[in-house]
């Protein structure tokens, strides 16, 4: 399919791109590395989003299901309202095959087929924080637990990261990505985990 | 300190201290940047001597010397025809990486125009003083000082090099005689004092004409050093390094109009400085999250009101910009003012969230207006009213169906420039294939023109050129699929008073004057 084929393409150019910011003289980047996790993330949902359109394609039913919302580490909202995609109105469009209309947020339902990622509120950003007189100890990092979506796990990501990664460190930083998976099959989770740990380097 | 019964030598010592201590120093920290030691960027290719003179020189640029007509005062800005005046730079295509400007800047008075590279140096560029005998010549811009402002650093912390680029230049009010200007690359900034020297000391006590030291003891009588003209030398200098205070990489700076203040601003954090003072530097704005995970918008750009002294605005990644009060509190994380537009939802697209991110914004002069650049606009806005724009300007909108593209080889995430005219009339910012376009904005117009070698005949009127979006392509229109996107325009400045501007392709800087009708 279009989407999919187009979304993945994206998803490899930008894990591409945020591998070889690594190696760039003056370090990483932290605005560009931002954009291109943005990117990646806009793709995976993308991604997903149209192999479930294609599965229900070929289950042949009829009515929508909801997509769980999923909770990532880097939520552009601001307050952290869940962001779904509408399934059914994701169409590839020969001009512009990325442009799927972004529902407002809906009620979610922890129950789904598709398995839930753990909601993670934003206490971080309600919360005032007196930055003159904060302690050097940080807070208690919210669980990096997830439970990965049950679809079908790409194919072409698992060669990708392993032509990728020629150094030992971001073969460890792979591998706890993978660990903290309690869906190892996810990779795409797993892979915007990896981007937002490697900006939660800086 | 004089005592009675001090030997002769003693007396000479004593007069060759106070004629050091007053006046120039010859030696301090760093020293006179001495040019023979770097590798001069291609401005300067002939020309390695140690002294550089100032207005007497004979000038390397490839460009023409005829001069120009002077700017006429009347007629509005659509009476502006704008000409090839000069171009500096190397002619070969293969571009040195160390030569790719990364920053214009004119003075306060537009005498003197700066420009900053990849390799860290800075060349400053004089106006010559117009030749009165003939009203016509307009004055032309040759090299006036040119000295390495940073090195390449590494951080062994990290393991990190730190690249010596120079990201931003600002000059200083001008104060006395000498000339200040703050440069910046990732992480430090310096104060740069720029002044000339023309007379030099002869005749001292203790010290032959070549430097060797005379015994005291073989002095037998004193003389006072003597003033006597020399050849104008430039002398660059660091006086201040303000470094260490930035973990990210530092975007912008800003000059306050208090004279005594500066900000500088990295991805995260935004820092007050005071000129005269190093070991420290306050800070005023931190989006840090607590939780890096949790990032969702750095901070892209940040600028100084121009009179305003407690009033500064810094632009984010997600297109908003915030003004501060710094009378408000210490820490000016809580906005006073947010500007942002909401997003037309026509346009939401894949990539419609990275193209709405800020990559300049800059007051009018007047400070009733700011314009903030995002990828295919340039937007200006009212301090007054936060909600939207007051004027917007689309800059290269064939470019929105390109956008993956664009992604893919990395022109998407270009951070281009815009800059007001004199009297905030026109606003001009760059574009692809040596692209630049102009905006009036009282009479409603814009134009794009081009900084190419073909158009650098002596007083060649600069033709309009136009972008063929689809369809048909009519003659003289070039189609975007053409568009070299390897020459990009990234940084443009205007003169403050006069119509010339200073526009740099990757390499090469063009200046470009009006004509008199």
């Amino acid at each position: 399919m279009d989407v999919s084929a187009e979304a993945k393409r994206i998803m490899a150019v930008s894990i591409s791109k945020l591998y070889a910011s690594r190696a760039q003289r003056g370090g990483m980047r932290l605005h560009r590395s931002l954009l291109l996790s943005v990117i990646m993330r806009s793709a995976r949902d993308l991604y997903h989003s149209a192999c479930l359109a294609k599965e229900r394609e070929e289950l042949g039913t009829a009515h929508l299901v909801p997509v769980t919302p999923e909770e990532d580490a880097m939520d552009t909202t601001a307050n952290g309202e869940q962001v779904e995609v509408e399934v059914s109105q994701v169409e590839p469009e020969p001009e512009s095959p990325l442009t799927p209309p972004i529902q407002e947020p809906m009620s979610s339902d922890s129950g789904a087929a598709q398995g839930a990622c753990k909601t993670r509120t934003f206490s971080g950003k309600e919360t005032v924080e007196d930055k003159e007189n904060r302690s050097p100890v940080s807070p208690d990092r919210h669980s990096r637990k997830r439970r990965g979506k049950a679809s079908v796990a790409p194919d072409f990501l698992p060669s990708k990261r392993a032509r990728l990664s020629l150094e030992l460190g971001e073969e460890r930083v792979l591998r706890t990505g993978r660990r903290n998976c309690c869906r190892a099959g996810d990779a795409f989770t797993t892979l915007s985990l990896n981007s937002n740990r490697a900006i939660a380097a800086f | 300190m004089t005592g009675v019964g001090r030997s002769v030598g003693e007396a000479a010592r004593v007069i060759e201290q106070a004629e050091r201590g007053r006046g120039k120093k010859v030696k301090q920290e760093g020293g006179p940047q001495r040019l023979s030691h770097y590798i001069a960027p291609s401005f300067e290719k002939d020309r390695l001597h140690e002294s550089i003179p100032g207005h007497t020189s004979p000038g390397i640029e490839r460009a023409s010397r005829i001069p120009l007509a002077m700017a006429g005062t009347g007629g509005g800005s659509n009476d502006v025809q704008w000409c090839f005046s000069q171009v500096k730079g190397a002619i070969d295509d293969d571009v040195a990486e160390a030569d790719i400007i990364s920053t214009v800047e004119f003075n306060h008075s537009g005498e003197l125009l700066a420009t900053g590279d990849k390799g860290g140096r800075v060349v400053i560029f004089q106006q010559e003083i117009e030749n009165k005998s003939q009203p016509q010549c307009r004055s032309e811009y040759n090299v006036y000082s040119t000295f390495q402002s940073h090195e390449p650093e590494f951080d062994y912390l990290k393991s990190l090099e730190i690249e010596e680029k120079i990201n931003k230049i600002r000059w200083l009010p001008q104060k006395n005689a000498a000339q200040f200007l703050l440069s910046t690359n990732d992480k430090t900034i310096k104060l740069w004092k720029i002044s000339e020297r023309d007379k030099r000391l002869e005749g001292y006590n203790l010290k032959e004409e070549d430097g060797r030291c005379i015994d005291p003891n073989t002095v037998t009588a004193l003389r006072v050093p003597v003033f006597r003209p020399m050849d104008l030398m430039v002398e660059a200098s660091p006086r201040r390094v303000f470094a260490n205070a930035h973990t990210y990489h530092i975007n912008s700076i800003s000059i306050n109009s208090d004279h005594e203040t500066y900000l500088s601003a990295d991805d995260l954090r935004i820092n007050l400085w005071h000129q005269e003072i190093t070991d420290r530097s306050f800070n005023i704005v931190d989006i840090k999250p607590v939780n890096m995970e949790e990032l969702t918008e750095v901070i892209t750009a940040a600028e100084f009101h121009p009179n305003q002294c407690n009033t500064f605005v810094y632009s984010s990644s997600k297109g908003s910009i915030r003004l501060c009060d710094m009378r408000a509190s210490a820490l000016c994380d809580k906005h006073s003012k947010l500007f942002e537009e909401p997003e037309d939802p026509s346009n939401r697209s894949f990539f419609s969230e990275i193209i709405s991110s800020i990559s300049d914004v800059k007051f009018s002069h007047n400070g009733r207006y700011m314009m903030t650049r995002d990828y295919l606009s340039v937007k200006i806005w009212d301090l007054n009213m936060e909600t939207r724009p007051v004027e917007t300007y689309q800059v290269h909108e064939y470019l929105r169906s390109k956008l993956c593209s664009l992604y893919e080889n990395d022109c998407i995430f270009d951070k281009f420039e815009c800059c007001w005219n004199g009297n905030d009339s026109v606003v001009m910012t760059g574009s692809y294939n040596n692209f630049f376009r102009m905006f009036d904005r009282g009479q409603r117009r814009d134009v794009t023109l081009e900084a190419s070698r073909e158009n650098s005949k002596p007083r060649q009127v600069l033709k309009p050129r136009k972008v063929c979006a689809g369809g048909k392509r009519k003659k003289d229109e070039i189609s975007v699929d053409s568009l070299d996107f390897n020459k990009k325009i990234l940084h443009t400045a205007w003169h403050p008073q006069d119509n010339i501007i200073a526009v740099a392709t990757t390499n090469n800087l063009y200046i470009f004057q009006d004509k008199v009708n």
